[in-house]
């Protein structure tokens, strides 16, 4: 038994199945996707004054990563039109290329990107003792200038014995830039924050404190959207390594030697589907980094 | 490369003409034909048949499951705080020490079986049974098509199932037991629920409850993409859009609404898992309270975000369920009043609109949430026009009917239950449709009573029917008629002592989820009939476990009828679409010859024809060409 | 059943055909190019006060929370730019089949209901 199709194109829709099975299997990604953003947007728009972070994450990164699977994309559909045209050792390294791209956008991820924001923290002063904490928020010019007040402090935990240990009563805080010139018209805007954090050391009463996290997901509605989506987008790109790799093993020049076209189309449903993640990331990136 | 030579001409689909049955060998592709061993033709199998079996059966013992639940509910709340008698004292060997102490329901086990009956009765039994058991059995036989057009994606849609159904259950046994947030798991009180010190943080019940769904979604999206791939490539020859059988159109809208309803759930639910165990608040406020202490989350997390994402899905999963009763419910009616279904495009026209407009009405869910009057005012506008649609489809049904020379078999006992009882879900309804009238029967008996009249003797007495009628297709053989109506009228009567009732206890205001079934309210409200809304729960319940009586002999006769059941030949109730044409069984690759399509899914009782039957695949005649002239003759 | 040949089964066919990819694939360089540079501009663009620069502009008083708002603005217009750019050329959108833009349409469609929910934030008496 054949199902028929699977190569050829149906004549009254023009099209082979599984073009038709990615682009339906992509609807619903962009329905997921959408059911996130929607969040995203939802909880923003949701937000306290001041509640939002801005320029929390590492832009120089950030940008390259876009980069990355920009070329990725285009690495891919060259594979794809290598194969096409039938040459296979140009199709090979192409496929490599994205592999090689897809590895490196998750080494940065996991390995740069993610780590130092577990140890980095925000001191969430309460309401009542910010104007003791003035000179590292500078709410007063900011009320001047009519923009949303600061309500955390931001650095590098010097004590870290004082998230446990109840008789250490201060938090002692290596500030940001944006914490240490707090005044500074520069820092008006939000931007990135260079790390490691400044040489200037702050100490917080823990009676001013009400809480402390690190920029992990539990930090704010803002990193747990930024850990869920891009977590769900790092997945997505695990897989279309993991499905490239299968494409450029031994295994599938089998399939090439059968019918060049069966790989061709296979490779570009996946491509389909690198390109969408791709595409994702363009929305990510903006909605996250820049803003 | 030279690609001209390296492609071996397709053995096309035609040739399976000549090979007749699965055991005949043919040089060239002999390796599909060889005997599968016992686990790839009956457990791994990639045949959308052997799938869609799967997926029932499956499906039917959990749909069994979740009404057992329920009969232990029913003794709760018939009488709440006494020992269940008999099988009591070993429930806690099952559910553990702190389900049923001494046969005594405890309030959360009680939580627990309420969510989880919903829970595995819509996500592990109707969708499964409804769309992915009848949709993979039936389409591709009823389409022409050999199999589905990824069966190998097909298989890994049922292990999903398998899958996530065996996280929902492994659930009860966690500490603390299964999930208690209802089966619609409403923040926050879901995301602080069976937390904290004694709780695993991934192996508790709600925790489970998520990633079982997870796998559940990623079920129905595989299953959704292959069945509308299926339908739009592999339709036979000749079979055009307004050809297809009434059951294709309900089920390729069916899988639109599962493909583009259900990822905004799955969002929901990795945020839900999210805020559990990597401590996000995506759904919790700042400055909550829970035993007296207040909370430690970040906060700037939103109630309502979650409702707003889960009911819509909801919303287009409440017409998940009903659309492919409705498909089943259009066959088996046209098959038994040997007349074509009344009005065919308007019947498909109007399952579109609805697919349409079902995701367009979810906040009719959340009329007490305060929303404001006007997204309640929009809500309640679509929601009054998605009504439209339904009662065209069935006043189609009903119109079908008419004249007809009905025969009263098993299936169509059904059918014909199906449609006043659908029409009383569906008008008690419009109630609730209108939030001034919601803000009072809201959470109370009163919506219990309206979507299970929708589900239970309509969606489920749909799928009944359609078990009876496509079996002989499946085994070759007919289900016992007289034991089928054994089944059918003790659940027909059983079904309106347990729901009609509770229209009544809602209206007095009992609220749905009362652990004592309401037994505090016998004082202050009214009596019907001379009992309390409390005690309507007695006749209520018995009524229940009647009807779980009577679904033994449906499960008898299905499993004796696959050895001993009536012989039939293949088209033993006289159709006309194309799965009849195929030998039952159907062999791997389905039909003996690939049908062709020259004619509408429903010509019964054409004149001037000795059989009062034409299938689809019989020619049009000179003759009969110029009879109609109006239709065009074979397009493609 | 009906399996057409393949496109490209005749050697000569094969020929112009593969020269037809060939034409594509400084396309497919281009914009790669093209979306590396919006990439550094939309990052650049991020720096600037548009409100400031709009208000120098047209004499006009623009608040530091509007000047927000144009950024954001500003970097969704060059994302949605450089996805459909992503969406038409590799993903072939410009040239696709019609069923494939019936089911974009309606996924479309059911998207912006969905970002609808934000509209509804702003209804929300309780979370707000």
């Amino acid at each position: 038994m054949e199902i028929p199709y699977t190569i050829s194109t149906r004549p009254d829709t023009g099209l082979w199945n599984a073009k038709i099975g990615i682009w339906l299997f992509l609807a619903s990604e962009v329905m997921l996707f959408g059911g996130l953003f929607s969040a995203y947007v939802f909880l923003r728009l949701d937000a306290q004054p001041g509640e939002w972070p801005h320029g929390l994450l590492n832009v120089p990164i950030g940008t390259f990563n876009t980069a990355i699977l920009i070329v990725s994309s285009v690495t891919v559909v060259l594979a794809w039109a290598a194969l096409k045209m039938r040459r296979y050792n140009a199709y090979w390294w192409y496929m490599l290329a994205t592999i090689l791209c897809g590895i490196i956008f998750l080494f940065v991820k996991l390995y740069l990107e993610w780590p130092p924001k577990f140890s980095h923290y925000g001191v969430f002063i309460k309401p009542e003792a910010r104007e003791k904490y003035e000179p590292y928020l500078g709410n007063h010019r900011r009320e001047e200038k009519g923009l949303e007040p600061r309500i955390e402090i931001t650095g590098h935990l010097e004590n870290h014995e004082a998230l446990t240990d109840s008789n250490i009563k201060e938090y002692e805080i290596a500030l940001d830039p944006v914490n240490a010139d707090p005044d500074n018209p520069s820092h008006d805007r939000p931007h990135f924050i260079p790390l490691p954090a400044t040489e200037k050391v702050a100490k917080i009463d823990k009676q001013d404190v009400e809480r402390i996290d690190s920029f992990g997901p539990w930090h704010s509605a803002y990193f747990a959207s930024y850990f869920t989506i891009t977590g769900l987008h790092g997945a997505h790109v695990l897989a279309g390594v993991l499905v490239f790799l299968y494409m450029w093993l031994p295994v599938s020049k089998k399939v090439y030697q059968r019918n060049p076209e069966h790989l061709a189309n296979r490779v570009e449903v996946s491509g389909l589907f690198w390109h969408f993640v791709d595409l994702i990331w363009i929305f990510v990136f903006p909605l996250f980094y820049l803003l | 490369m030279d690609a001209s030579t390296s492609h071996p001409p397709s053995p096309g689909f035609g040739e399976t003409g000549e090979t007749h049955g699965p055991h005949h060998h043919e040089a060239g592709h002999d390796h599909e034909h060889h005997e599968l061993g016992f686990w790839r033709k009956y457990i791994f199998s990639t045949d959308h048949k052997v799938i869609g079996i799967q997926y029932g059966i499956c499906g039917m013992i959990f749909l069994f499951m979740g009404f057992s639940l329920m009969m232990i509910m029913r003794w709760q709340l018939a009488y709440p705080g006494q020992a269940l008698p008999l099988i009591g004292k070993w429930l806690p060997y099952i559910f553990g020490a702190n389900s049923m102490p001494d046969g005594k329901m405890t309030p959360e086990f009680y939580n627990s079986l309420g969510a989880m009956h919903g829970t595995i009765m819509i996500f592990l039994g109707v969708v499964p049974v409804a769309f992915a058991a009848f949709g993979n059995f039936v389409v591709p036989l009823q389409i022409g098509a050999p199999d589905m057009t990824f069966p190998k994606v097909n298989a890994a849609s049922f292990w999903a199932f398998a899958v996530g159904g065996a996280i929902m259950l492994t659930s009860f046994f966690v500490p603390g037991g299964a999930a208690k947030g209802g089966w619609t798991s409403y923040t926050p009180l879901s995301d602080i629920a069976d937390k904290g010190p004694g709780f695993h943080t991934v192996l508790n019940g709600q925790s489970l409850w998520l990633i079982g769904f997870i796998f559940l979604i990623t079920s129905s999206l595989l299953g959704a993409v292959n069945f509308i791939t299926t339908i739009i490539q592999l339709r036979a020859k000749g079979l055009t859009w307004m050809r297809l059988p009434f059951f294709v159109w309900s089920q390729f809208v069916t899988a639109f609404l599962l493909l583009l309803a259900f990822p905004p759930l799955e969002a929901a639910i990795i945020m839900q898992l999210m805020d559990r165990t990597a401590a996000t608040s995506f759904f919790l406020p700042a400055g909550m309270i829970v035993n007296g202490a207040p909370l430690h989350v970040s906060g700037g997390g939103s109630p309502l975000l979650w409702q707003h994402l889960f009911w819509f899905l909801g919303h287009p999963e409440v017409y998940v369920l009903i659309l492919p009763a409705f498909g089943i419910v259009g066959e088996i009616l046209a098959n038994n009043s040997r007349k074509p279904l009344w009005g065919y495009k308007s019947l498909v026209f109007s399952v579109l609109v609805i697919g349409f407009l079902s995701f367009v009405v979810w906040a009719h869910h959340m009329w007490l949430t305060g929303m404001g009057s006007t997204v309640s005012a929009f809500f309640q506008t679509t929601t009054l026009l998605i009504s439209i649609p339904s009662v065209i489809i069935l006043s189609a049904f009903f119109i079908s009917l008419w004249g007809g020379s009905i025969r009263f078999n098993v299936p169509m006992l059904f059918v014909t239950a199906f449609l006043p009882m659908f029409g009383i879900g569906g008008l008690t309804g419009i109630p609730l449709a209108f939030n001034s009238a919601d803000l009072y029967l809201h959470d109370t008996y009163y919506v219990i009573a309206h979507f299970h009249y929708i589900v239970a003797p309509g969606t489920i007495f749909g799928l009944f029917a359609g078990v009876y009628y496509w079996f002989p297709k499946a085994t070759g053989r007919m289900m016992s008629e007289f034991w089928g109506k054994v089944h059918f009228w003790p659940s027909l009567i059983c079904m309106n002592v347990i729901f009609l009732p509770m229209f009544l206890q809602g209206m007095l205001g009992m609220h749905r989820r009362w652990y004592d079934g309401g037994q505090g309210w016998t004082l202050a409200g009214e009596h019907i009939w001379g009992l309390s809304g409390f005690q309507w729960n007695t006749p209520i319940s018995w009524a229940a476990w009647i009807m779980g009586l009577a679904q033994i002999p449906f499960i008898i006769n299905f499993f004796w009828s696959i050895k001993h059941g009536k012989k039939v030949n293949d088209n033993p109730w006289e159709a006309t679409t194309l799965e009849w044409t195929a030998p039952s069984p159907p062999p791997h690759g389905n039909f003996v010859t690939t049908p062709v399509a020259y004619r509408g899914p429903y010509e019964y009782s054409l004149p001037g024809r000795e059989k009062d039957f034409t299938m689809q695949n019989e020619p049009v005649d000179p003759s009969e060409r110029s009879r109609r002239m109006a239709e065009p003759a074979l397009a493609h | 059943m009906n399996n057409p040949p393949d496109i490209a089964q005749d050697p000569a066919e094969h020929e112009e055909y593969a020269h037809g990819v060939q034409q594509h694939v400084s396309r497919y360089l281009m914009v790669g190019g093209l979306l590396l540079f919006f990439t550094l501009l939309t990052v650049a663009l991020s720096y600037v006060d548009f409100g400031g620069f709009f208000s120098w502009l047209f004499h006009i008083h623009i608040s530091q929370e509007g000047s927000r708002k144009l950024n954001i603005a500003v970097a969704i217009a060059v994302a949605a730019f450089k996805a459909s750019l992503v969406a038409l050329i590799f993903m072939h959108l410009a040239a696709e089949k019609r069923l494939i833009y019936r089911v974009l349409i309606f996924t479309g469609l059911f998207v912006l209901v969905l970002f609808w929910l934000t509209y509804l934030a702003w209804y929300d008496p309780i979370t707000r």
